[in-house]
């Protein structure tokens, strides 16, 4: 069965030691912020250690989060987020990296420690910017070919700022402005701490 | 000596081989592969930014559309997600419901795979045969949901509504004979869990056929025997799951590894390949369908004896009963404010991951205590095994890649998301 969590935060601390800047422990899950210089030497350790072996990158993404709590959150902009996974002693860990610089944010490539983060890492650079040092084919990966921007960050519209059509005068297609207003049918909204606290709401 | 270049030749977006748009950049010495570039993105709809506008509710159909031929895998990881930040449990008859239709899912998903697979690589009539079966799952779809393919079943806290009682019938049409109909509706004079029975007494012998036409067939063999080999350390490596990983030889299903709903109480097996070629891949699906078939069979049983509630009565989530809304204030607010407003999920994280037909499908579900979420990020298994589509055709030829592409099962709608 899985290794007990307790378990694998005392045997992920032995691994990273001081590269360790945050844990924090929720939902059954473990999640470790990495300062971004020691990346690459903390994964290499997570992948090889004996206790841990997280021999697959499931899932490296982007996150921006300017916006988190309507502006209620201080530090830096961007950060990756790795999913990982250990099959020989089936437990999962998410670790954490924020880029120093909010303006060209950039972390280290984890390409070289598990291969297949090379499109995650072109889906994060495409869609946050996220520049990764050190990976092979820095491309963009989702977006158009000729994409200006990186849609994902909070400060992109929805609807975008071009859009595509067929000109039958030039008899091509061609790019304009936007001719859309975006729209909010739902507005979001963030209640205060208690008010989902009724009827089997985890508290806190 | 004639003076020998490498051709570099575009493959695809509108390829009948190529499931969806795959753009392939294939660089060639004479018929061999020396580089495949696939550019992907050209179904690309930002479903994880329109989710960030959405409520958690209206997201839901959004799933369905990512891997389009295995709708409610999709949403299964999604609602699990949900309902890990908000910690409500779906009630126990649901997570039966919710474990039948994810294998009848995962036969639907199979089906299409075998078939176009076999289509692509030359076994037309395999397609056919496939696509009889996948209509009468699609039927049970439509009758539990209303819909055929993008069904919005799986609620939060559940699903939507109970099992039919009674299995929906063709009519009389001056285009049918009566003999027609009557075959027609052999099977679909009881309720859904009866027509769903009749189904899994005839599929293993369904699949029996299609084992008669592919499994020893000289033709299918020497096109996937030895045919896109991946060792179980590159597998790893490249963060495989689900049949890529199997076929190699590693023994991971999340059903059995991290089981979720109720997949720890039934009994089934999980196939494991050799080779790590198409072919091994080709029989862990096949088998992967009989266990599904399996599964379903207990579920059934299980179903006809313990009825229940299907959908959590935590009215923060799932909506009150309609009867209910009518006649109370207190339920009629809860109606109001959760399709207006929609459902509140408490600040943090989490990640949720369900063994979907074609791998591990993740959601990584940020919330910010907001009534949307703040950051939505869907691992498709897809994504990872057509990244590794230039490792596996290196070397091979150009009918090959078609076969490489069929065996890693591709949906362009998870992998452009």
């Amino acid at each position: 069965m899985s290794l007990p969590p307790d378990q694998l935060q005392s045997r992920v601390q032995a691994a990273l030691g001081d590269a360790v800047a945050d844990v924090e422990f929720a939902c059954d899950e473990l999640t470790v912020t990495v300062a971004p210089a020691r990346l690459i030497e903390a994964m290499t350790r997570l992948r090889d250690e004996t206790g841990l072996r997280f021999a697959q990158l499931i899932d490296l993404c982007g996150v921006d989060w300017s916006g988190y709590g309507d502006g209620a959150r201080d530090g830096a902009r961007y950060s990756a987020v790795y999913h990982l996974l250990s099959l020989e002693h089936n437990a999962r860990l998410r670790v954490r990296a924020f880029a120093a610089d909010d303006d060209f944010p950039v972390l280290p490539s984890v390409t070289g420690v598990w291969a297949g983060a090379n499109w995650y890492e072109r889906e994060a650079f495409d869609l946050f910017g996220i520049v990764f040092e050190g990976h092979p084919d820095l491309r963009r990966i989702l977006t158009d070919y000729g994409f200006v921007g990186h849609p994902f960050r909070k400060d992109f519209p929805v609807s975008g700022y071009v859009e595509m059509r067929y000109d039958p005068d030039q008899r091509r297609v061609i790019y304009q402005p936007v001719s859309i207003e975006p729209r909010e049918v739902v507005p979001r909204v963030i209640r205060e701490d208690n008010y989902a606290d009724s009827e089997g709401f985890r508290k806190g | 000596m004639a003076e020998i270049k490498n051709y570099t030749m575009n493959f695809g977006p509108q390829h009948p081989a190529a499931h969806g748009v795959l753009r392939l950049v294939l660089e060639l010495d004479g018929e061999v592969i020396e580089r495949a570039d696939p550019h992907i993105g050209l179904l690309h709809r930002a479903t994880e930014k329109l989710a960030e506008t959405r409520t958690f509710l209206q997201s839901v159909p959004y799933m369905d559309r990512l891997d389009y031929v295995s709708m409610m895998c999709n949403e299964h990881a999604y609602v699990m997600a949900i309902e890990k930040l908000t910690g409500v449990a779906p009630p126990i008859r649901a997570q039966y419901i919710r474990v039948m239709f994810d294998e009848i899912t995962r036969t639907l998903n199979h089906l299409l795979w075998l078939g176009a697979h076999g289509l692509d690589i030359g076994a037309m009539t395999v397609f056919l045969y496939c696509f009889r079966e996948r209509e009468d799952l699609m039927d049970c779809y439509e009758a539990v949901s209303g819909a055929r393919m993008h069904a919005a079943y799986y609620r939060p806290g559940g699903v939507y509504r109970d099992l039919p009682g009674r299995m929906p019938q063709y009519d009389p049409s001056p285009l049918r004979s009566e003999s027609d109909l009557k075959r027609l509706n052999a099977h679909r004079q009881g309720s859904l869990l009866d027509f769903i029975e009749a189904f899994t007494e005839r599929f293993p012998g369904c699949v029996d056929e299609y084992e008669t036409l592919l499994t020893d067939n000289r033709i299918w063999k020497q096109r996937t025997v030895g045919i896109g080999v991946v060792s179980p350390e590159r597998a790893l490596q490249l963060g495989f799951s689900g049949p890529m990983l199997r076929g190699s030889g590693i023994e991971w299903d999340l059903r059995k590894k991290q089981p979720y709903e109720v997949y720890d109480q039934l009994d089934f097996d999980i196939p494991v390949g050799t080779n790590g070629d198409c072919y091994d891949r080709y029989l862990v699906r096949i088998e992967e369908m009989r266990q599904s078939n399996r599964i379903i069979r207990q579920c059934v049983d299980w179903l006809r004896k313990h009825p229940g509630p299907v959908i959590s009565d935590s009215h923060k989530v799932a909506a009150p009963h309609r009867v209910d809304m009518k006649m109370n204030m207190e339920e009629l607010i809860h109606h109001f404010k959760l399709f207006t407003e929609g459902m509140h999920v408490p600040a943090g994280e989490a990640y949720a991951a369900v063994e979907h037909p074609k791998g591990e499908f993740g959601i990584y579900l940020v919330s910010d205590g907001a009534n949307k979420p703040y950051r939505l990020k869907i691992r498709a298994p897809g994504f990872p095994h057509l990244a590794a589509i230039d490792e596996m055709s290196r070397g091979h030829m150009i009918a090959d890649v078609v076969a490489i592409i069929g065996t890693q099962d591709i949906v362009f709608g998870e992998i452009d998301r």
